[in-house]
């Protein structure tokens, strides 16, 4: 079926108004010999059938719902979604808007975004927030690309924790392939033990950007002022990716002195939805908004007196600017950023507070009753969020392959980015996990051979 | 449109005070791209640049802007007040909204004053 | 923390959420825990406030209702918006993309568990691969723009590949999205602007002139920006393979060609599909986009990793084993993990999959009919610059002899007519352009309607000019002080002054 509402009367009137006998007619310019092709797809379905075969298609799936019980997060984590979310995300109004572009006409969209950037900002503890990017790992590439206009290139290294998630810095590498900068820190032989600081040695004069996770890939949480001083101490700007349900309870990125803090938005109102779409957060200090890519919304009034958002500073973007811009960008992920306010709005200061110490809670205790078991341990000692690195008998791969017979989603295999945590799990705890399913988990895995 | 008879201008739009060596954007540059909203400034004091080298950066609501060097020398000052106030050039653009002096500074490709407004007029539409 | 000064004599319409926040309020909260309580971390690792907003549920639901109230969309009205697409979203898609088996699938789930979602995607590459004629696809891209920076580096790729290093030249027609010029940018590649001729093509000597061996492609737009199919399209394709150029295709208005023509097939080796314009996703008052990219069989082995494939073949009765492959020189991942998966793919699945070969080609026709219904109904009252048979849109100059009215006072003075205006100033080559998109899912009267809006508009210009100047005059918010908004810069709200969420 089709959602075109002219008939065939109606066509005709329109095809003699435009001049021309048929449809086929108004294509003449397009090259005779490659017109009309005849596309091999499966015939129309109605909408009775689409639902039928979407639905079978769904269902072919386990998931983490209805099937399996999940410890597995690096980078995508299981959150209760309050009701009410989904609700506000259903109103055409919004969904079926376009970029705000027309003031007097989207102030649902621009006010509801500038809302956003003010919880990010709080969430940060930065001075800005733009109105969002792609997602996490696309994110962290933004903020080299801030750094690099800062500096007009003249500095041209970035180092890179080795504890960064290894998706963000392959994202990171592809995005920068043009650019020919100088990559240290996230070696092949780099010291998962050595802290922070064993960054400090790699900053130098020519360093416009050091990139670090908070709480890192393996959920543990520094204080990184230390390496922030240090680094801002030879003239490079420190970048955090930060989860934002840690930050909740953790101290504040800003308060640590960072840049930039950019992160995964996901935790806050939006589905695992097998990867995305998910929202990337950007916050960063005032004096470096001109250089920040994406669309940023301001407050201002109209010329009825009454107060108003809209879309600001728009000269820096791509579409002024085009080749001078910092990026490309110009969308934002404009519906999920308002799932996120609308998620942080309903669960407020106290839910949200409430879902970052249940991690916590569960995380410890799981991590405390798992240690337990022979030939199991921690890898790391210092204290962590919400997921911790977990030390197995056997390679990962084979224990996960274990546990799904068991309907259990075990964590994330370390050994594919990291060949001397072959033998590691990463395991995430929510507040979706119940004391049982980590109780399970641990009488399954004693009884493994 | 305001053209001081004792300013060289240059195609781009920048006018240089052979007398002082002050640089700034034209009248006619600052009412074109209408309400400036950030001047980035990208030279130092004592640095030297040659004529038609990128300046500064300009952002209004609706258009941004590179400024290019219309003489070379060496940068004797940088006035912080137009990043600060950024209106400034549009208000006093000959004035108070002098962006850097270039000091010995030779002019390059530059226009006096009646030619540039000939070349402004013949851009109108 | 205090609120700036900004707006203090300023009416407010809808209070923030912050400032709608009462010290104790409570949403939606949370089980207690189950498990025994450990300590938090040393205190010198906690933050010390989170000055977030405290409500009620009903207080957010109303809160955003009201806020919605303020939007016009799809759902509202009349929409044409010229190269966005702006068409119907179909309300399955709503229900599909939320089904419990792809809201709940974690991307790193071991692929045996995920075979709907891998199968879904590796499908929806086989159909936009017959689409478009191309030779590959990703669907990792998450918006145009992406699809297009994944594109420029693919090219860059290529030509490193072949040890062709002095290629830096990126050819760009003067009607382009700002995008095309700002992909080649973060590449550090130059851009080389190609005028349009009087008919709205590429203009052939200019294009000739720029060919050279320091060529990495030319970024086109077809139809164009004008909503002009170049009639000129091959050789425009085999000026810049001549010359060992690569040929970019912007597919921002594919909606134009479903069924009609296939890129693939006109020579082109790479193109980006705006899933959210020409497949119905919905725009979302600015995103989630969805920018999936083909290419040409020389460019397959660069494309971005990973994709979907079958990692182990159909045998006998047990079906193939859907999974992920690297390609052999890919330029490496662009995101995280694999797309816009829900949001974008199962959408744009649901409605490829509604509309079969046939469907497809209706939505391209009607689309075109549309903007030409609209042109014709137009031309005489408004002038055309490039008035020819145009595609899915045409442009329109927003400005008469002896008026000061400009194109933006009629696009505000549309709202009043219950209409979202047109694409405004752009493309930048006609001056006060008014850009029109009605997309195929508007009806004649709907037309009529708008087109008699703009005619008694256009009378309106000659009347009472200042009615104009001042419009919109029926809409919740007049317009805005932009200027204030940029210089002032309030980017945050707060928490009401001496709010005490202790108490």
């Amino acid at each position: 079926m089709t959602y075109i509402p002219i008939s065939p009367n109606e066509r005709d009137a329109m095809l003699k108004e435009v001049g021309v006998k048929s449809l086929d007619d108004l294509f003449d310019a397009v090259p005779k010999k490659h017109r009309f092709p005849e596309l091999d797809l499966p015939r129309a379905l109605t909408e009775m059938e689409a639902a039928a075969l979407l639905g079978e298609m769904a269902t072919t799936n386990e998931n983490v719902h209805d099937h399996l019980v999940s410890f597995l997060g690096a980078g995508a984590y299981h959150h209760y979604i309050p009701s009410v979310v989904d609700h506000m995300l259903r109103r055409g109004e919004f969904y079926t808007a376009y970029t705000p572009y027309q003031p007097e006409i989207s102030q649902g969209t621009l006010q509801a975004i500038f809302e956003y950037q003010s919880l990010m900002t709080h969430l940060t503890g930065m001075e800005v927030s733009n109105a969002s990017h792609y997602d996490g790992a696309t994110a962290a590439a933004e903020a080299v690309n801030l750094a690099y206009a800062q500096f007009r290139g003249k500095r041209r290294k970035i180092v890179l924790s080795p504890s960064l998630h290894p998706q963000y810095r392959e994202v990171i590498r592809t995005y920068t392939q043009g650019l020919d900068l100088e990559k240290a820190g996230d070696g092949e032989l780099a010291d998962l033990e050595a802290g922070p600081e064993a960054l400090t040695s790699l900053v130098d004069s020519n360093t416009m950007l050091v990139i670090i996770q908070y709480p890192d890939f393996f959920g543990r949480i520094y204080d990184y002022t230390k390496l922030i001083e240090d680094a801002h101490a030879k003239g490079s700007l420190v970048c955090i990716v930060a989860n934002p349900t840690a930050l909740v309870m953790l101290k504040t990125p800003a308060e640590m002195g960072a840049d930039i803090v950019v992160g995964e938005a996901q935790p806050l109102g939006i589905p695992l939805w097998f990867g995305g779409p998910y929202l990337g957060f950007f916050t960063t200090k005032k004096s470096y908004v001109h250089k920040m890519a994406g669309r940023l919304i301001g407050e201002t009034v109209d010329n009825r007196g009454q107060r108003s958002y809209v879309l600001t500073l728009t000269a820096r973007e791509q579409h002024i600017k085009r080749e001078r811009a910092t990026s490309n960008i110009c969308s934002n992920q404009g519906l999920l950023a308002l799932a996120s306010a609308v998620y942080m709005s309903t669960l407020g200061k106290t839910g949200l507070q409430q879902v970052a110490n249940l991690c916590y809670q569960k995380a410890h205790y799981a991590a405390s009753e798992l240690s337990k078991i022979d030939g199991f341990g921690l890898c790391f000692t210092d204290p962590f969020f919400h997921e911790f690195a977990l030390c197995c008998p056997r390679p990962a791969s084979e224990v996960n392959e274990y546990l799904l017979e068991h309907g259990i989603l075990g964590g994330y295999d370390l050994g594919q980015d990291y060949p001397s945590l072959a033998n590691h799990l990463l395991v995430a705890v929510t507040e979706m996990n119940s004391k049982q399913e980590i109780d399970t988990l641990v009488e399954v895995l004693k009884e493994m051979e | 449109m305001n053209v001081p008879s004792n300013l060289k201008f240059a195609k781009s739009d920048e006018w240089f005070d052979a007398a002082s060596g002050a640089v700034g954007i034209s009248d006619y540059a600052q009412n074109q791209l209408s309400d400036i909203v950030f001047v980035e400034i990208l030279v130092e004091e004592g640095e030297e640049v040659a004529a038609g080298k990128i300046i500064a950066s300009i952002e209004s609501v609706k258009a941004s802007s590179e400024i290019y060097a219309p003489a070379s020398g060496k940068v004797s000052a940088v006035n912080k007040g137009v990043s600060d106030k950024p209106e400034t050039l549009n208000s006093d653009p000959y004035g108070e909204g002098w962006m850097i002096k270039i000091e010995g500074g030779s002019a390059g490709d530059v226009m006096d004053a009646a030619e540039y407004e000939k070349f402004c007029e013949g851009r109108t539409h | 923390m205090s609120t700036p000064s900004t707006s203090l004599t300023a009416t407010i319409v809808e209070p923030t959420i912050f400032e709608l926040s009462s010290p104790g309020r409570l949403g939606v909260t949370m089980p207690a825990s189950d498990v025994p309580t450990v300590d938090l971390p040393p205190r010198d690792l906690l933050r010390s406030e989170l000055p977030l907003p405290e409500l009620a549920e009903v207080d957010v639901v109303r809160h955003y209702t009201r806020l919605s109230k303020f939007n016009y969309s799809v759902d509202d009205g009349f929409y044409p918006l010229g190269s966005c697409t702006m068409k119907y979203n179909p309300k399955i898609n709503e229900d599909t993309c939320r089904l419990p088996g792809f809201l709940y699938t974690h991307p790193l789930q071991p692929i045996e568990t995920v075979q709907g979602n891998l199968v879904l995607m590796f499908e929806l590459q086989e159909w936009l691969k017959e689409i478009s004629g191309f030779a590959g696809v990703t669907l990792q891209p998450a918006a145009g723009a992406h699809g297009e920076f994944t594109g420029v580096l693919m090219m860059a790729a290529y030509h490193k590949s072949r040890g062709d290093s002095k290629r830096t030249r990126m050819l760009i027609p003067d009607a382009a999205h700002g995008t095309n010029p700002a992909s080649a940018g973060m590449l550090g590649m130059s851009v080389v602007t190609i005028p349009s001729d009087e008919r709205g093509n590429v203009d052939l000597k200019a294009l000739e002139a720029a060919c050279d061996d320091t060529v990495v492609g030319m970024m086109l737009t077809n139809p164009n920006t004008l909503g002009m199919f170049d009639e000129h399209i091959e050789k425009v394709v085999k000026l810049v393979k001549d010359c060992g150029g690569l040929m970019y295709g912007d597919g921002a208005n594919l909606n134009a060609l479903l069924g009609i023509v296939r890129p693939g097939d006109l020579g082109f080796d790479v193109m980006h599909f705006n899933l959210h314009k020409t497949f119905s996703v919905p725009h979302g008052g600015g995103g989630p986009g969805s920018g999936p990219v083909g290419v040409s069989k020389r460019l397959l082995d660069f494309l971005p990793s990973p994709l979907v494939g079958i990692v182990e073949e159909a045998d006998g009765d047990m079906a193939p084993l859907y999974g992920f492959i690297t390609p052999e020189q890919s330029i490496g991942r662009m995101k995280a993990f694999h797309g816009h998966f829900g949001g974008g793919l199962v959408r744009a699945y649901t409605y490829i999959a509604m509309h079969g070969p046939d469907g497809l080609k209706d939505i391209a026709q009607y689309a075109v009919l549309n903007a030409n219904y609209l042109q014709a109904k137009l031309r005489g009252t408004y002038t055309i610059p490039y008035d020819r048979i145009c595609m899915h849109e045409f442009v329109a100059e927003g400005q008469f002899a002896g008026s000061d009215v400009r194109a933006l006072d009629i696009a505000k003075r549309l709202m009043d007519y219950k209409f979202h205006p047109p694409t405004n100033y752009f493309p930048l080559i006609v001056h006060e352009a008014l850009m029109i998109e009605p997309t195929e899912t508007e009806n004649k009267d709907t037309l009529d309607r708008f087109a008699d809006a703009l005619i008694k508009i256009a009378e309106e210009a000659r009347t009472q000019p200042e009615l104009l100047h001042t419009a919109p005059h029926t809409t919740p918010f007049g317009r805005m002080d932009e200027v204030k908004a940029a210089r002032e810069l309030v980017l945050c709200c707060w928490l009401p002054e001496g709010y005490d969420s202790e108490k």
